[in-house]
């Protein structure tokens, strides 16, 4: 199964997974004997400088596709039974989880993998970009990923 | 028939625009799109390319009614 969403309200996302997982899954829990999640939250630094809010811009349409394909992509390849991708748009504060992805399989080095592999071509292909606010009161756009 | 062209984060900013028609009634490049849509002469090396959602190069063909988008690096996650 795959599971894609964009929103723009906040989430908790241990709360969203749990209620996922019991709502969508219920027979995985058996079959699957690994899951491996990664949460990605604003920081409230950047290159040195406080942010205080940030703008997530993405393209409606292709960015769903794109995670779509990530995802199906990586199901193939490793044999995964789930993979479940959140991401946020919009206004987002700091603390604030933007990404989460999840992903089970059944053993732990295809979930480790493929979790770290979809997270990685996420932020190279899936077309989000960002924008800061800083406590300057400045606005920037950011140019890069940092380093994995 | 025309095609649509879209500019998206940093790169809309730079260029004023946020969406256009082109007409055409022939298949253009992407180069071309580019050249007629952004009244800039070369695509720029770090400015990324899709046609109908799909990541295209600046020799891919596009047809009327085709959607391109330009956008600058993607910085998701």
């Amino acid at each position: 199964m795959l599971h894609v969403e964009l929103r723009e309200a906040g989430f908790e996302p241990w709360q969203y997974l749990a209620e996922w997982q019991r709502q969508q899954i219920p027979a995985a829990t058996a079959r699957s004997g690994a899951a491996a999640v990664f949460v990605g939250t604003m920081r409230d630094f950047n290159e040195g400088d406080d942010v205080v809010e940030m703008y997530l811009e993405h393209y409606p349409g292709m960015t769903e596709r794109q995670l779509e394909s990530i995802a199906a992509e990586a199901i193939q390849t490793w044999s995964l039974d789930d993979v479940c991708i959140v991401h946020r748009v919009g206004e987002i504060h700091p603390a604030d989880a933007i990404v989460l992805v999840a992903v089970w399989s059944a053993h732990r080095a295809e979930a480790f993998t493929a979790c770290r592999h979809i997270m990685e071509v996420l932020k190279h292909q899936a077309p989000f970009w960002k924008q800061e606010k800083l406590a300057t009161g400045s606005a920037r756009w950011v140019e890069k990923n940092t380093q994995g | 028939m025309s095609v649509k062209v879209l500019f998206f984060a940093s790169l809309r900013e730079r260029l004023g625009r946020s969406e256009m028609l082109l007409d055409s009634n022939s298949a253009l490049s992407v180069r071309e799109v580019w050249e007629q849509g952004s009244g800039e002469a070369s695509l720029p090396a770090n400015v990324l390319v899709s046609v109908n959602h799909v990541y295209a190069d600046a020799e891919t063909s596009v047809k009327p009614g085709d959607e391109v988008a330009f956008f600058p690096p993607v910085t998701g996650g």
